[in-house]
């Protein structure tokens, strides 16, 4: 008996040595390198992936796009809507050991917005001053409401940075980021990869499985694939559409898919400099008819194999922000092209300019095509994206052709683009109604309101159509069948937590 | 000899300079702004004017061109615009993976190249000339991006032989760093053996019609001796100046096949680098590639003189 017992006591002990000694690695393909790892600098989207598993934010966004505690853990407007009071996480630790409380918080968002290579003061411009106003509450005072500061401390201005780190290096500090996530820094070798690894203090700890993270950019998205399959990776984001097929038959990997909160869209010149005197720039009827020889159902299926959706507003059918009054239109020919009549056009000649990777030149040819029929006479200059970018801000196009990665609150795809002095107001279209309502919404705290206001100036948007929205892609994720819990999210982002593999 | 490669490297200077002339030119004459790119969606215009400021955007072109030599001279290569990190380190970083690369794809196209030419001119209008000049033609017309797909499809989807991209220091794991170069090194190395062969061949050919190896043979030496010793010694010589004007172009990065493999070298480097508009990273890394391209130039005359004997006395 006495022997029995002390066998398996030696075995359950042997078991238990043997059992926890595999670490996980995950290993993550990304699109592109990310730029500088400081939260306050930094401007890529995949940069905003790797901050997902190394820097915790005031408040995260769930995969409804609701804005739910992190360090944060509850907050209040006051009732003028200019005051926001948060209760922060106790207990929280940086990866430097050094200890997260309100200090730390009110030397982050002042850093936000004073450091001269700071890239969040737009974001954070409604901030008068920023206070502790206990260890562990702050206080945001603003200059006017703005209901919208939530949505950005969701994001990289939310990001709580070290404040001994961010002291010492300044500037630099993307070299060595010190953050309060549940992956801390190792090493990053430009173009190569970035490492992180489990932070063992981290205040959610139970939640995290995987021991080390690398990034790896693989700009190509069919070796992204092949080292997937040669599992070389665990997983990569951004498949291309036209692989969704093939991995979803692919017995040893997950498909993950989800509609993203950008779109795809056409900007119009209505005012900006001279290129603006163009027919559709100047005649409303001939950009509805454009919009309406466009069969939005076809691309999806043609280009994106029916992982995107068709989409008329800056905001996908399935978002609670989405107007239902206004349904995506079916293509309706002849109204196109008797709207093309009434405005006195035969052929209707407009210049786009289109950025030069395959899928958007394939959709684009597509839309010259549907559009001929209505009577326009599309010629499709293609150009590289930094050109593009400069020239449809410096107003050199008659039609552009660039889309928008998305916020997750409803301003941040609507109000720069089309209010008078929008900072990214490429077309120049000014119209006072739409600024007046876009501005209450951005000042009102209550959703009912926000959403009445968004839905009249998108009713006057979609009959001016500064903007022809297309579409909404999705992002699409792929990985091992061992790596499971990974919920996939309209931001595009990988959130680590909860992810195991094996 | 001294004399004449002081000399050549005095000559070497104005070339630089025209290169980076030019080179800052070109980039100047790209439509695209360097603050816009960098920015994004982030376009704060308080943030551009401050960068435009800070790396002296707003100056005259002259004026930039300016600090930028003096900056140069004094060991200052500037920062990325993108990364912030000093251009000199970067191309710290990425030079050594470039010259590896490009030693083993010299070592494949040596390996098939040299043995092909030889191989074809002996056996001149035969069925093995054909193959090789086959084998040759493939080489050069098939593209390496093509190639390097079907080779990542085959040799590491299918049977799983090698990563399909990455890239590993040869100081931090060895057999690992060839495992992640063999394929883009493979790809790099067919289309030059495809020029090599050719040259090869048609070097021997030239040779082969010289009286002194009509001589040889007349002397009774064994066809073997003849082919190595005395042809292909003689044969050597534009072939080994081919080889390192190959190898210095293979020191400007590979773009395509580092793209496909994604090898963190030059190539990829300078790609990014343009698609940025990141002035000082592709200003950097031309010079880098042009000092490069110009000792590849000088090694491949000095080795000229070396092998010729004849060229000494020039000297």
């Amino acid at each position: 008996m006495k022997i029995l017992s002390r066998l398996s006591t030696m075995l359950l002990a042997s078991a238990l040595l043997v059992t926890p000694a595999v670490a996980a690695e995950l290993r993550i393909g990304l699109q592109d390198d990310a730029d500088v790892l400081d939260p306050a600098q930094s401007r890529t989207f995949v940069g905003r992936i790797v901050y997902t598993a190394m820097c915790d934010k005031l408040v995260d966004v769930s995969p409804d796009l609701k804005i739910v505690p992190q360090l944060a853990t509850e907050w209040a407007w006051s009732a003028d809507g200019k005051e926001l009071t948060m209760k922060l996480r106790e207990g929280v630790k940086f990866h430097d050991e050094s200890p997260f409380n309100a200090a730390a918080v009110v030397a982050t968002i002042e850093r936000n917005m004073t450091l001269p290579e700071s890239r969040r003061k737009s974001e954070l411009s409604s901030v008068e001053k920023v206070e502790a106003t206990s260890d562990y509450e702050v206080k945001f005072t603003l200059k006017a409401p703005d209901v919208t500061l939530l949505a950005q401390l969701s994001d990289r201005a939310g990001m709580i940075v070290s404040p001994t780190a961010a002291a010492e290096l300044g500037a630099n500090f993307g070299t060595k980021p010190v953050c309060a996530g549940p992956f801390k820094f190792v090493e990053r070798v430009q173009q190569d990869r970035i490492v992180l690894e489990k932070f063992e203090d981290y205040w959610d700890k139970d939640k995290v499985f995987i021991d080390k993270v690398t990034y790896l950019p693989i700009p190509d998205t069919t070796v992204r694939l092949a080292n997937l399959r040669s599992g070389e990776l665990d997983m990569i984001e951004r498949l291309a559409a036209t692989d969704a097929t093939s991995v979803k038959q692919d017995s040893s990997l997950t498909y993950a898919d989800v509609v993203n909160i950008g779109y795809m869209a056409l900007f119009v010149n209505i005012a900006n400099g001279p290129l603006a005197d163009n027919p559709l720039g100047k005649d409303k009827r001939l950009r509805q008819a454009f919009s309406l020889a466009i069969d939005r159902e076809a691309l999806n299926q043609v280009v994106y194999e029916g992982t995107a959706v068709g989409g008329n507003q800056p905001f996908p059918p399935n978002s609670p922000w989405f107007n239902k009054d206004l349904p995506v239109p079916a293509r309706d020919l002849e109204k196109a092209k008797a709207l093309v009549k009434e405005a006195g056009f035969e052929r209707v000649p407009v210049e786009m300019q289109i950025p030069n990777n395959p899928v958007a030149a394939q959709m684009m040819q597509i839309v010259q095509a549907m559009v001929a029929e209505a009577g326009f006479d599309v010629s499709l200059k293609t150009t590289e994206f930094a050109t593009l970018l400069s020239e449809q801000t410096a107003g050199n196009y008659q039609l552009s052709r660039s889309d928008w990665s998305g916020r997750v609150d409803p301003d941040g795809n609507l109000h720069q683009f089309v209010t008078c002095k929008g900072g990214i107001n490429d077309t120049k279209y000014c119209n006072p109604d739409v600024d007046a309502l876009l501005n209450q919404a951005r000042a009102s705290t209550d959703e009912a309101v926000r959403k009445q206001k968004y839905d009249a100036a998108g009713k006057i948007l979609d009959e001016d159509l500064p903007v022809i929205y297309l579409g909404h892609q999705s992002w699409i994720w792929a990985f091992k069948k061992d790596v499971t819990g990974f919920v996939p999210s309209p931001d595009g982002m990988i959130r680590l937590l909860g992810v195991k593999k094996g | 000899m001294h004399i004449y490669i002081g000399k050549r490297l005095l000559v070497a200077i104005p070339t630089l300079l025209i290169v980076s002339i030019f080179v800052f030119s070109l980039q100047k004459l790209l439509p695209g702004d360097p603050i816009l790119a960098m920015a994004g969606e982030e376009r704060d215009p308080q943030v551009i004017e401050f960068l435009r400021e800070k790396y002296r955007l707003n100056d005259p072109v002259v004026y930039q061109y300016g600090y930028w030599v003096a900056n140069v001279l004094q060991g200052d290569f500037g920062v990325s615009l993108r990364t912030n990190q000093p251009v000199l380190e970067l191309i710290g970083e990425k030079l050594p993976v470039t010259i590896q690369l490009a030693l083993m794809s010299m070592i494949f196209a040596f390996v098939i190249g040299v043995p092909m030419g030889i191989l074809a001119a002996v056996r001149k209008n035969t069925v093995i000339d054909y193959v090789a000049n086959i084998v040759a033609l493939s080489g050069l017309s098939i593209p390496n991006f093509w190639l390097g797909i079907m080779l990542i499809l085959l040799v590491s989807v299918k049977l799983g032989w090698l990563p399909a991209s990455g890239y590993e220091s040869v100081f931090v794991d060895p057999l690992r760093s060839l495992e992640t170069t063999f394929m883009p090194a493979f790809v790099l190395g067919t289309a030059l053996a495809a020029t090599l062969m050719r040259h090869t061949r048609s070097a021997m050919l030239g040779v082969m019609k010289a009286d002194y190896i009509r001589t040889a043979r007349a002397k009774g030496l064994s066809e073997r001796v003849v082919i190595l010793s005395h042809t292909f010694r003689n044969a050597l010589l534009p072939i080994v100046t081919l080889s390192a004007l190959l190898f210095g172009e293979l020191l400007a990065g590979a773009v395509l096949t580092e793209q496909i493999f994604t090898i963190p070298g030059f190539g990829k480097l300078i790609v990014d680098a343009v698609f940025n508009r990141d002035y000082a990273v592709v200003q950097g890394v031309v010079l880098c590639t042009a000092v490069g391209f110009i000792l590849m130039n000088l090694i491949a005359d000095v080795l000229y003189v070396l092998l010729n004997p004849r060229m000494r006395a020039s000297l």
